[in-house]
């Protein structure tokens, strides 16, 4: 009974640390939720992606001194042409074989790269992440903000409005609608489609490793293999609002950010990561298509 | 002769092949899923983890043979595969297969947090019951069984689910009974191996059966050559062996398998024994026999 | 004398689109019944409906005096209804044989037990089930084609042997959806008196087809679909010369 009401009266606190989280998720669901709109790949190297963008922005305010912000632009800056090579190497050719194939060459991409940072960096184990953002704590009624939360918050705020500007409005943006919704009519539209795959792979990477060096400052830890259960959670996340769909991904992100955090809070600390999958499972089994997604019509 | 005697009873080796044929075992059982009736399973290991707890727990506790906690902990696997597998095979492709690896991650995050199997401290002191004999003996009729199911009414149901299952659904097929059948069948093929596996590390830890196991055994199934038999017997084979055979490059030899991996699939999409048919190939030799019987 | 088939006012839509209105038709036993309509008349959507595949929205399915609107499409084929398929749909990586095998699925019995262990009465299960799949094949002149890859075949030959298929599963109706679509003249002439030959097995056909001259030769009795709703049903004596149906669909094809 004390548990509950101690539950109950931090409700508010879980929910602004539970949205911090999903923030997180959302951004790197966002990567996993395009590229499947548009090439139907769980792209598994996009967690590698985001762990090379936590190292990025690592490197940037520990060697070179940076300030945060310019860490996470040249975290973005790295990590696009990567993801970009990724989808050229390994992906493109394999674009007319089984539905298999492209998913093992994504986990040959994802060991290689995990093992990769391993080997440069010497061993697997987490490094530190310096204090970049001053470590103040505002008040608001009975909840409590710290500044790198509220920097989370904005920043991926902005991130997402921007990609959702860019995807409504720009020209690109229509063009990678019009894959997603039909690759071959696209290609016949007179879409260069390989240029509009190579772009939303670009802005994936790009929300990943922005993701990167917001987590790390977060939890203040780096790890090479960091990258394989938020990936995994990400791509729930995706799933969870249903694939292919922007707003869903955001939405997903957030439901598992508050879901995860509450269900610490509950007393389920030590079952955290299963709470990602449980839910998945729940969800697909309501709606097969997620919450956001489009009901599937069986074609004869 | 004389370097094959002394692998063959080097310790080192012998537990190298041993294992192989342990991951032939559960390799088999998802062949029977993904390669034969098309579904999507990521979570292979999960059902392994399951057949290893129960067959070490029968063997600490209750001390029954192993056959039957063999059996036994494939059973157990089999019915979680049944019970996961009804409501979730409705889902395709990717879908089916995340929902398999969450279900895999929730088995291990259970095994964590329970008492009895030791939670993150694992659980020793299982005796060492497996030997090579045994295994090899297993993985033998596992094949020879998985050859008669394939080529049987019931394997032709599956193999119609692969193909169309909209057009398999036509001609009379249960669809969701049929996948879940295989679906049962291939899990209790990964619980026996994953018992065999307990018996002969004799220590187990849920660690030992995350994604990246699960993700390997599905290596091992599409890099022979998805839906042939032979195929998964060499992709077993090869890839359990090659980390051994790249040990004189020891550091980078993960480097190198996860690079094969990607050169692989850009060259042979449907793995090395993909697209070549046994029947095929007897008549491509025949024709040649009877050409140079002609020339001569 | 009650018809082998039966729909009873069947209306389906999808998405406030009405695919087919209040279409209600019956087919005899023992005929060629054929159903003719210009492009998205919901032709294709009726197979779909009587096999299962589809729910309509309201209306009734009837087969041999039992109702079979909600059954599963697996338990329809059971009952005795086979189909092919406008796009053809072949196991394509199986062999010829293999395919027409399957298609024996619902007369046979023999499940994971019987793979495993071949007892006596699974191989001669088995040995039957060649059989039967060996005759269908011969039915559609394929029999020398058993080892193929399904996929390996020509165009013509894939349609028949999906034919061949749908024999296997010894229908009392078979449904035909534009069997002789891409074929050249010749080949119909071929299908034409295949069809024929089936009837005479005692198989009550159900023919989808655009081909005109092929529908008027081949049908006892034809209906007119017209966007989702039955505008004629007749002889093709009676078709030719409806002027709803020279109206909406036919014009001057025919004369």
């Amino acid at each position: 009974m004390e548990h509950l009401h101690g539950f109950v009266q931090l409700l508010p606190q879980q929910v602004v640390n539970g949205v911090t989280l999903g923030a997180t998720y959302a951004l790197i669901a966002l990567g996993y939720t395009m590229v499947y709109g548009i090439i139907q790949l769980i792209n598994f190297a996009h967690g590698e992606v985001y762990m090379i963008g936590a190292f990025t922005g690592l490197i940037m305010v520990t060697v070179y001194k940076v300030n945060f912000f310019l860490a996470m632009l040249a975290a973005i800056l790295v990590c696009v042409p990567l993801a970009v090579l990724i989808e050229r190497v390994a992906y493109r050719p394999l674009r007319n074989s089984t539905r298999l194939a492209p998913l093992i060459s994504a986990l040959g991409v994802s060991l290689f790269l995990q093992t990769l940072v391993t080997l440069i960096k010497g061993d697997p184990n987490p490094l530190g992440f310096p204090e970049v953002v001053r470590d103040t704590v505002y008040r608001l009624g009975p909840v409590t903000f710290s500044l790198v939360q509220l920097v989370i918050l904005i920043v991926a705020g902005a991130l997402m409005i921007l990609l959702h500007l860019t995807v409504k409005y720009t020209k690109v943006g229509k063009a990678m609608r019009a894959t997603s919704e039909s690759y071959e009519i696209a290609n016949l539209m007179g879409i260069n489609v390989n240029r509009i795959i190579s772009f939303t792979f670009a802005l994936g990477a790009a929300l990943a490793g922005a993701g990167g060096v917001l987590v790390g400052m977060y939890v203040n830890s780096v790890n090479p293999l960091m990258g394989v259960v938020v990936g995994l959670k990400s791509f729930c996340a995706a799933v969870l609002g249903g694939i292919g769909s922007i707003p869903g991904a955001m939405l997903g992100g957030i439901f598992l950010g508050v879901a995860e955090v509450m269900g610490v809070a509950a007393g389920f600390g030590t079952y955290r990561d299963a709470i990602a999958f449980a839910l998945l499972i729940l969800v697909l089994l309501l709606r097969p298509t997620g919450l956001l997604g489009r009901p599937i019509q069986r074609k004869v | 002769m004389d370097g094959i005697m002394r692998i063959l009873t080097d310790p080192y080796y012998i537990q190298v092949l041993t294992l192989t044929g342990i991951y032939l075992i559960a390799a088999l059982g998802l062949h029977l899923i993904t390669g034969v009736t098309g579904q999507f399973s990521f979570g292979h290991a999960g059902f392994m983890s399951i057949g290893a707890y129960t067959a070490a727990l029968l063997t600490l506790h209750l001390h029954t043979p192993l056959i039957l906690n063999l059996l036994v902990g494939g059973l157990a696997a089999g019915f979680a595969g049944i019970l996961l597998g009804f409501p979730s095979l409705k889902l395709t492709g990717d879908y089916l297969g995340i929902t398999t690896l969450g279900f895999a991650e929730i088995v291990r995050v259970v095994f964590i947090n329970m008492k009895i199997t030791g939670g993150t401290q694992g659980l020793a002191g299982i005796p060492k019951e497996t030997s090579l004999l045994l295994v090899i003996v297993v993985a033998v009729l596992s094949v020879w069984c998985m050859y008669r199911i394939q080529n049987s009414r019931f394997g032709r149901a599956l193999m119609a689910i692969r193909e169309d299952d909209i057009a398999a659904e036509a001609m009379g097929i249960n669809t969701l009974i049929y996948k879940v059948k295989a679906f049962a069948v291939g899990t209790f093929f990964a619980g026996v191996s994953g018992g065999l596996y307990a018996h002969l590390m004799q220590y187990l830890n849920p660690f030992d059966f995350g994604v990246t196991r699960s993700f390997d055994l599905l290596n091992f199934v599409v890099l022979g050559g998805l839906g042939s038999i032979p195929g998964t017997i060499l992709g077993t084979t090869v890839l359990t062996m090659a980390p051994e055979f790249l040990r004189f490059v020891n550091k980078y030899r993960m480097l190198i398998y996860s690079a094969l991996m990607v050169i692989m699939m850009i060259f042979r999409p449907n793995g090395l024994l993909g697209g070549v048919h046994l029947k095929d190939l007897r008549r491509a030799f025949t024709r040649r026999r009877s050409t140079e019987m002609a020339s001569q | 004398m009650p018809a082998l088939l039966e729909l009873d006012n069947i209306t389906i839509s999808f998405g406030g689109l009405t695919a087919l209105n209040r279409v209600s038709l019956r087919v005899e036993e023992g005929k060629i019944n054929s159903l003719i309509g210009p492009n998205g008349a919901g032709k294709s959507t009726i197979f779909n409906v009587i096999t299962g595949i589809y729910t309509p929205t309201y209306g009734r399915v009837i087969f041999q005096g039992e109702d079979i609107t909600r059954e599963k499409p697996y338990l329809i084929t059971a009952r005795g209804i086979a189909r092919t398929f406008q796009n053809i749909r072949l196991f394509k990586n199986l062999t010829v044989l293999d395919n027409v095998k399957i298609g024996c699925h619902s007369s046979s019995r023999a499940g994971l037990f019987g793979a495993v262990t071949r007892l006596g009465w699974v191989k001669r299960e088995e040995r039957e089930i060649t059989a039967r799949a060996q005759r269908a094949l011969e039915i559609v002149g394929l029999a020398s084609k058993g080892d193929e890859l399904a996929k390996n075949l020509p165009y013509g030959e894939q349609r028949r042997l999906e034919i061949a298929r749908a024999l296997a599963a010894s229908p009392r109706l078979l449904l035909l959806d534009e069997p002789a679509a891409g074929m050249n003249p010749q080949e119909k002439q071929t299908l034409m008196e295949m069809v024929q030959r089936i009837r005479e097995m005692n198989i009550t056909i159900m023919l989808v087809e655009h081909d005109m001259s092929f529908v008027m030769n081949l049908s006892d009795h034809v209906d007119v679909l017209n966007y989702g709703e039955k505008i004629a049903g007749g002889t093709p004596a009676e078709i030719r010369q409806n002027p709803r149906v020279i109206e909406a669909y036919l014009g001057n094809e025919i004369e």
